[in-house]
């Protein structure tokens, strides 16, 4: 599955369009963590605890979107857009969302495209 | 009794935000400019990737930082409020954030052997505010996110 967050993907052209793929989760901070960061939060800096749980996350949220891009029989996803909300305090929400297409190579000859992957993001 | 104690560690920490912090801060500059030294790999944020024939592999990534300020830029921040103008520590705290979440972005481009990522996007959010937590330091979480771009290598 392609995945990129631009327009078109350079060496293909969009076949079909399949609609918009979403993917959210809903992550709340343990308390570990927010110890950790607590400690750090002293000298200011980077948290690194957050980072990773935000990392995790939307990853998370990804992998819901490309599961849904799947069930479509799509090639790829394009324009993939990132949004953050705060649901509840301690707890926000990241949601990824894009369209899923299916792709044919450009006519020209000497244009391979890009590489299909299997790994997301 | 709750507020007098939180008042008081406020005052403690202050110091102690203004040395650390600040050595902190200065350090992080420096390993930034280094590191920026080190991988210049271009970034743009228009949509349509040049010379599309050329490309042969094409990838989204993403880079991401939480950053914190110390209990001294807080207080900075507070008396700034008052007065209005310019926040300065603010400034520093978000450029931090950003050159961060670009570097790293740019790092994991490097990591697939891309020439350039299209497409960068940035998108920020305050983390303290989830928390809500009143009075509390900024918590700031930058999230850079692009398309990497590999080339044939016949043609740079």
């Amino acid at each position: 599955m392609i995945v990129v967050n631009t327009e078109t993907v350079p060496g293909y052209e969009v076949a079909e369009t399949l609609g918009i793929v979403q993917g959210n989760t809903i992550r709340a901070k343990n308390v570990g963590r927010d110890i950790a960061a607590s400690f750090k939060n002293l000298v200011g800096g980077e948290l690194k605890g957050y980072t990773e749980l935000l990392t995790e996350a939307r990853r998370e949220a990804i992998e819901r979107m490309l599961a849904q891009a799947q069930q479509l029989g799509a090639d790829a996803v394009l324009n993939v857009r990132f949004t953050t909300s705060a649901v509840a305090a301690g707890a926000a929400e990241l949601y990824a969302y894009g369209t899923a297409v299916r792709l044919a190579p450009l006519a020209s000859p000497e244009s391979t495209g890009a590489a299909v992957l299997d790994e997301g993001a | 009794m709750d507020a007098i104690i939180q008042l008081v560690w406020q005052i403690v920490m202050l110091p102690v935000g203004l040395i650390f912090g600040g050595m902190a801060e200065r350090k992080h500059f420096r390993q930034l400019d280094e590191r920026e030294a080190q991988l210049p790999v271009p970034l743009d944020n228009r949509k349509h990737v040049t010379r599309p024939e050329q490309v042969v592999h094409a990838q989204m990534i993403s880079g991401q930082v939480v950053i914190a300020t110390d209990y001294w830029k807080s207080f900075l921040m507070k008396l700034r409020n008052l007065v209005g103008g310019e926040a300065r520590s603010a400034d520093r705290l978000m450029q931090r954030g950003r050159r961060e979440a670009l570097m790293r972005l740019r790092e994991s481009a490097a990591r697939l052997g891309a020439n350039e990522v299209w497409n960068v996007r940035l998108q920020f959010s305050n983390i303290s505010m989830m928390q809500g937590k009143r009075g509390g330091n900024m918590q700031v979480e930058v999230f850079a996110y692009g398309t990497a771009v590999k080339r044939r290598a016949a043609n740079g």
